[in-house]
C-alpha cells in the first residue's frame, strides 16, 4: 500500500499549497503584478503559527493570526509600490528581504512543534474523524480547507470589489475613469493574496510540525508554475474557473515533483528540478499560445 | 462652466529637451457647449484634455469647474463628473471581462465597490436597451468578452459605458481615429446624439475636419500651444471644411512644412 499512501500524501500537499497558488493567482493572473513577497509571507505564516502553537494557542486561531500577518505583509508591498512609487518587482523583494529577518526574530531559524501539541489535523473537526489514520485525516482536512477558500475566493471575485480587482489588472486606465483609485485596488489585491499565502504557510507548518527559516525559498516559483500549468491545462475550457484550474495545477505540480523524487532525485536537487519544471511549463505554455516571444 | 486659466505646461523641465507647450493658456467652455478641437500634431490638443482630466501635471495655472479650482485634485477624483473616450478602443473597456461585466462596472462609476454582487441581473435589460441604441447588435453579446470584439464595437461600447452614469463633461480624444470610415461615421453620429440627449458639455479632439465642421456648437483650432481660431454660434454653423483647411495650410506653410 506504499504507493497509495504516497499518492494520498502527495494530494494532501497539493491541497495545502493550493492556498499559496490562489494567492499567486490573484497577483500574477488577476493583478498582473509579479509579487515576490510570497517567499517571505509564506514562512511568515509558518513562523507565527509555530510560535503560537508552541505557546498553547488554538490552531484555528493560529490560522487566523497567520492570515492577519500575511495581509500586513501584502499591505507593506502594496504601500511601497503604490504610495512610495517603487517598481512592483522591487517592492516585493524589499518586503521579502525584510521578512526574512522578521521571521528569524519571531521563530528563530528552526522551531519544532512537538507531537503532543494539537494542530488542525488532530483537534476540532479532525477529532470527529477519529477512526481514520492521521494520513487520511490530513487528506480530508486539507481538501476541505482548499475547497472552502476556493469557494470564498470565487464568491469574492463576483462581488463589486472583486470585479474592480479584475478590472484593474485588465485595464487600469478604465478604473481611473470609473473615479476609483487604482492604487488602493492593487493594495487590496496584494493584501488578499499574501493573506492566502501566509495561511498556506500556517497549514504547512501544522502538517510538518516545524518551521524553518528557509522554507520560503522558491515558493513564488512554485506558485507561478502552478498558476501557469493550471490555466494552460484549462485554457480551452472557459467554464472552468481560474481557482479550480490553479487547484488542479497545484496538485499536478506536487505529483510531478513526487515522481521525480520517487525516481531517485536527491533532495538537494529539488529546487533545481522545480526551476527546470517551471521553465518547461513556461516554454510549453508559450508554444501552445502560438510562440509568443516572451513569457 | 469649465475654465482653464493661465495654464503653463513644460515638458521635460530642466533638461536639454525642455519644451514649453503652454504659457498662460486660457480657455472658457460654457455648460452645454460641444467643442470640436482641431490642430496639427504637437499643437497641444491632447495635452489640454490631459490637463483637464489631471492625467499630466501642470507647472502653473488653474483648472476651474463651476468656479472651483480642481488643479490639485487627483485624476480619479475628477472623473466623478468626467467621462472620457480614448483614441485606442482597447483603453475604454476591459478585454477579459464580458460585456455584462463591463457595463456593470460602468454603471457603478464613482460608487463604493463593496461586497455586494458585482452584476445586478435586474439591470441587464437596461444595459441591453442602452447598447441597442448603437444598432450594432451588441445587446446580444452580453456574455462575450470585449477582447474578442472588433475595434469599432469596443469603441461603441466604450462610448455607452462612459456616459452610462450622470456626468457633466465628456472628453473625446480622437475617438474615431482608429476606426474604418463607416464605423467612424456611426460612432460620430451616436456621439452627437448622446451629447444632445444627456445635455453634456463635450470637448472633442479630431483630425477629421469634416466632423469638426459638421458637429458641435463651437470650433477651436490650436497651434503651438495657442488658439488660432475660435468660432461659436452662427459663425460656427457657417464654417466649411475648405475654410478650416485653408487656415490649416497657412499655418503649415509658416512652419515650413
Amino acid at each position: 500500500m506504499a504507493f497509495v499512501d504516497l499518492f494520498i500524501s502527495t494530494l494532501t500537499q497539493g491541497f495545502i499549497y493550493a492556498l499559496l497558488s490562489y494567492g499567486v493567482y490573484i497577483t500574477y493572473k488577476i493583478l498582473d503584478f509579479p509579487d515576490l513577497t510570497v517567499d517571505g509571507s509564506f514562512p511568515l505564516g509558518a513562523a507565527i503559527t509555530a510560535v503560537l502553537l508552541v505557546n498553547g494557542v488554538n490552531p484555528y486561531l493560529a490560522m487566523l493570526a497567520s492570515i492577519a500577518v500575511g495581509a500586513a505583509a501584502g499591505l507593506a508591498t502594496g504601500v511601497i509600490h503604490v504610495k512610495l512609487g517603487v517598481r512592483d518587482l522591487l517592492a516585493g523583494i524589499i518586503t521579502m528581504t525584510a521578512l526574512f529577518s522578521i521571521n528569524l526574530q519571531i521563530a528563530g531559524s528552526n522551531l519544532a512543534v512537538e507531537r503532543a501539541i494539537d494542530t488542525v489535523f488532530t483537534m476540532g473537526p479532525a477529532a470527529a474523524l477519529g477512526g481514520l489514520s492521521l494520513m487520511y485525516r490530513k487528506f480530508i482536512i486539507s481538501l476541505i480547507i482548499a475547497l472552502l477558500f476556493k469557494l470564498i475566493l470565487d464568491w469574492y471575485l463576483r462581488t463589486k470589489s472583486g470585479l474592480l480587482l479584475r478590472a484593474v489588472g485588465d485595464n487600469c486606465t478604465l478604473v481611473t475613469t470609473l473615479a476609483k483609485d487604482k492604487g488602493i485596488v492593487k493594495i487590496i489585491g496584494l493584501v488578499i493574496a499574501n493573506a492566502l499565502v501566509a495561511l498556506s504557510g500556517s497549514i504547512v507548518c501544522q502538517e510538518q510540525r516545524a518551521f524553518s527559516s528557509t522554507m520560503g525559498t522558491g515558493q513564488v516559483v512554485f506558485g507561478l508554475a502552478t498558476v501557469i500549468v493550471g490555466t494552460t491545462l484549462f485554457r480551452k475550457m472557459s467554464f472552468v474557473k481560474g481557482t479550480t484550474a490553479v487547484l488542479v495545477g497545484s496538485v499536478f505540480y506536487k505529483i510531478c515533483i513526487q515522481i521525480a523524487i520517487s525516481l531517485g532525485l536527491p533532495a538537494n536537487l529539488l529546487k533545481l528540478a522545480t526551476a527546470v519544471l517551471f521553465l518547461i511549463v513556461l516554454v510549453v505554455g508559450n508554444r501552445q499560445k502560438g510562440g509568443a516571444e516572451h513569457a | 462652466m469649465l475654465e482653464l486659466k493661465d495654464i503653463s505646461k513644460v515638458y521635460n523641465p530642466g533638461t536639454v529637451t525642455e519644451m514649453c507647450l503652454f504659457d498662460k493658456f486660457n480657455l472658457k467652455v460654457d455648460d452645454g457647449e460641444f467643442v470640436a478641437i482641431v490642430g496639427s500634431n504637437g499643437s497641444g490638443k491632447t495635452s489640454m484634455l490631459n490637463i483637464i482630466c489631471g492625467s499630466i501635471p501642470i507647472e502653473g495655472g488653474e483648472v476651474l469647474i463651476g468656479g472651483k479650482n480642481i488643479a490639485k485634485m487627483k485624476d480619479y477624483q475628477r472623473y466623478r463628473t468626467i467621462g472620457r473616450v480614448y483614441q485606442d478602443p482597447s483603453v475604454g473597456t476591459c478585454p477579459n471581462l464580458t460585456m455584462l461585466e463591463n457595463m456593470s462596472l460602468a454603471d457603478h462609476k464613482g460608487g463604493i465597490f463593496g461586497l455586494s454582487r458585482g452584476i445586478n441581473k435586474a439591470r441587464e435589460n437596461y444595459y441591453k436597451e442602452q447598447l441597442s441604441i448603437l444598432g450594432l447588435g451588441l445587446e446580444d453579446k452580453m456574455h462575450v468578452k470585449l477582447g474578442s470584439l472588433s475595434g469599432g464595437q469596443r469603441q461603441a461600447a466604450a462610448l455607452i459605458m462612459s456616459t452610462l452614469t450622470p456626468i457633466e463633461f465628456l472628453i473625446l480624444d480622437e475617438h474615431t481615429a482608429a476606426l474604418d470610415p463607416k464605423t467612424a461615421e456611426t460612432i460620430m453620429m451616436l456621439t452627437d446624439k448622446v451629447v444632445r440627449e444627456k445635455k453634456l458639455t463635450a470637448m472633442m479632439v479630431t483630425h477629421n475636419l469634416r466632423y469638426a465642421a459638421e458637429y458641435g456648437t463651437r470650433l477651436i483650432m490650436m497651434d503651438k500651444g495657442g488658439i488660432v481660431l475660435d468660432k461659436t454660434g452662427e459663425d460656427k454653423k457657417c464654417v466649411r471644411v475648405e475654410d478650416i483647411l485653408e487656415i490649416f495650410t497657412e499655418i503649415s506653410i509658416e512652419c515650413g512644412n
